[in-house]
């Protein structure tokens, strides 16, 4: 195909809260507090930050105790731009700091100039963000402390608030490439055609295309057809409840499962122009499309499907619709 | 124990696979691997497949996948959200019970529509680590310096490690990183994430990969040479980085001893380390010495597909077995940060 690849920004977004426990709740209570809290092993090291379980020996932990805000670094390396998720809005040394009175290390920002002021062992005093409310980044980073520079382990105040939950949202950005079938259907939609593709081996057409038949496991034919914009409703069902993503549908309405003419498979699609009480299996429909100047490359381009009516659909072949058996059955 | 042999291979990793969805560019890759051993879909008696919809943010494109083996009547399958390796551990574990003699194992990535560095990110602990999103990079450069300033290798050695997958790349056709440098010409590149030089990174690619596996006589049925498993097994180390001592693998160690990687010579290595360092941590682990060719393929760090690198190593060192060129090989695979988890499979012509 001589097309460019089509391309379309796509973000995933998890708005996750997550429950804490007791121990991660107590270290991210500490840090609201201005205090940080570590986790003594069995065999007396203290583990910061630390985890109600010892990854080495599985043992439950539960002592917590208040180690320094002073530190030094175990390895470290530069972060000359900061990437758009990270909480550093400068460039920045990651770092491995183990807390005086820690044993372990914990990953955190240093933030100086430039890797010239970075060297493993170097002394750092943790710094604060001003406003905190129990979560890693109530940390705003490390920075250079003198040689003989010791802070002082804090306690956290009796009867304040436990930290229970910590919002941790994860949001990635892609550029989402369609491949090879789904590019040639997206294209024709915008000429208000709809496009299959067909099994080498059995001759069933699927709709929308994927450039795979799953009865035969094979690559579907390179040329795709071109299907009618009519077809029927094999099924539906009425929606009464207003779905919260969807504020365009108003209930009732109805989603129905269209074969087109000459598909062997159905998909979804919204009923138009039709009382749900009198939608039927096997009604005829066709496309609602968009106005010409609203068309893009997209399957939103048909609003939904609208009675012909024509007679219904006596469906007495179920062979044509996805029920043929596999080439490969023996 | 049933002997379990790999039969047939194939792969295909590039820098960008943009024109092709992920079933649209397995399809051909599960047909070439089937067909070297001409059996059907029907024919195979069990398939596993790893993948992460992370990568390329597709939600549930494993299953789309699922649709490219033919599974029509319905197969009996598996996935698993890791590298291609232990979905082959899976089949491996499916074939000793020995209801079933074929298998078909099948794992893909496509990282491009993202940023992969940062996608990782996400694998991390979730309250202390992932809310920072330190990058796969970071975290590993960080490992590295740790290497180096307790003189468990040089900067010169990781160079000797990045210059011989190029100049071994430059004959492998699936190959991305294949313009050979010299060690010196390597220590003169600035660094990309200090101490960590560009030669030292992976080289991103997208792709997949399958293998056919068989059982006993059924495997020299259908293979002129197959390449028997003879021993197969994984672990992990803790996923707390603080807890852990990143100079070494413990998890590669102890996978390699029950694998039985030191019971004999071995001729050839294909070592799933994605960094220069990532090598010098697996070699010291595996015991491997220096009769020992590593990576002859160029090796991850030549051309780097996410949850089909590990895959590709076992093929890699199956087909210089079946080929004839080897004797007995290791291949290793590794998940996680700072080669947190590791599987180990010794494998052997007869």
């Amino acid at each position: 195909m001589a097309d460019e690849v089509l391309r379309a920004p796509l973000v995933l977004e998890y708005p996750f809260t997550r429950t804490t426990g007791a121990v991660i709740g107590a270290f991210l209570t500490g840090l609201r507090e201005g205090v940080v809290l570590g986790v003594r092993r069995s065999d007396g090291s203290v583990m910061c930050p630390p985890l109600e379980y010892d990854p080495i020996t599985s043992e439950s932990l539960s002592e917590l105790v208040p180690v320094s805000t002073t530190g030094t670094v175990q390895t470290w390396t530069w972060n000359g731009a900061p990437r758009p998720q990270q909480p550093f809005s400068r460039p920045f040394a990651w770092a491995m700091i183990t807390l005086d009175g820690a044993d372990t290390p914990l990953l955190h920002g240093v933030l100086v100039d430039g890797p010239d002021q970075m060297r493993t062992g170097m002394r750092v005093q943790l710094e604060w963000r001003p406003q905190r409310e129990g979560h890693i980044t109530d940390i705003a980073g490390f920075l250079p402390a003198a040689e003989s520079a010791t802070g002082s382990p804090g306690a956290v105040p009796a009867g304040v608030e436990e930290v229970r939950s910590v919002r941790t949202p994860i949001r990635m950005e892609y550029t989402y490439t369609p491949g090879r079938a789904l590019s040639q259907y997206l294209r024709a939609m915008k000429d208000r055609r709809i496009l299959g593709d067909q099994c080498p081996e059995t001759g069933q057409v699927f709709v929308p295309p994927r450039g795979v038949s799953s009865i035969a496991g094979k690559a579907t034919l390179p040329d795709l057809v071109e299907l009618p914009d009519t077809g029927y409703i094999e099924s539906f069902n009425i929606t009464r409840v207003p779905i919260k993503m969807r504020p365009d549908l108003t209930p009732p309405y109805v989603s129905a499962w269209i074969v087109l003419d000459g598909a062997s498979v159905g998909f979804m699609g919204l009923g138009m122009n039709v009382a749900p009480e009198d939608v039927r299996v096997g009604m005829r429909v066709r496309a609602v499309w968009k106005p010409d100047d609203e068309l893009e490359m997209s399957a939103q381009n048909i609003l939904g499907w609208e009675p012909t009516g024509e007679p219904d659909e006596v469906i007495d072949d179920y062979s044509r619709v996805g029920r043929l058996q596999g080439a490969g059955e023996s | 124990m049933i002997d379990v042999a790999v039969v047939a291979f194939a792969q295909r990793q590039e820098p960008r696979i943009d024109t092709e969805s992920e079933v649209e560019f397995m399809v051909p890759l599960m047909n070439e691997a089937k067909d070297a051993v001409g059996l059907t879909q029907q024919q195979i008696g069990f398939t596993c497949s790893g993948s992460s919809d992370f990568l390329a943010g597709q939600a549930f494109s494993f299953v789309m996948t699922i649709d490219g083996t033919g599974p029509v009547p319905p197969i009996s399958e598996s996935h698993v959200e890791q590298d291609g390796a232990w979905a082959l551990y899976e089949a491996w574990v499916k074939l000793q019970c020995g209801e079933v003699d074929t298998a078909l194992v099948y794992s893909y990535g496509k990282s491009s529509p993202g940023s992969l560095r940062d996608v990782l990110a996400t694998q991390m602990d979730p309250y202390y680590v992932a809310p920072l999103w330190p990058d796969a990079f970071a975290i590993e450069a960080m490992a590295a310096r740790l290497l180096l300033e307790r003189g468990v290798v040089s900067e010169q050695q990781l160079a000797e490690i990045a210059s011989r997958s190029r100049a071994h790349a430059a004959s492998n056709p699936h190959a991305i990183r294949t313009t050979p440098k010299s060690a010196a010409e390597i220590l003169a590149e600035d660094y990309a994430v200090a101490p960590l030089r560009p030669s030292d990174l992976p080289a991103s690619a997208d792709g997949g990969a399958v293998v056919v596996l068989a059982a006993g006589d059924r495997a020299r049925d259908l293979c002129e040479r197959p390449a028997w498993i003879r021993g197969i097994d994984h672990r992990s180390d803790a996923h707390t980085l603080g807890v852990r001592d990143l100079t070494q693998s413990m998890s590669a160690r102890i996978a390699a001893e029950k694998a039985g990687v030191g019971t004999d010579r071995v001729d050839i290595a294909e070592l799933h380390a994605p960094f220069s360092t990532s090598e010098a941590v697996l070699s010291t682990a595996l015991g491997l010495g220096d009769d020992t060719v590593i990576n002859p393929s160029g090796g991850a760090q030549a051309a780097h597909t996410m949850m089909a690198s590990g895959l590709i190593r076992i093929g890699e060192a199956a087909q210089r077995i079946s080929r004839g060129e080897a004797d007995r090989a290791v291949a290793t695979a590794t998940s996680g940060p700072c080669l947190q988890q590791n599987l180990v499979a010794v494998l052997e012509g007869e």
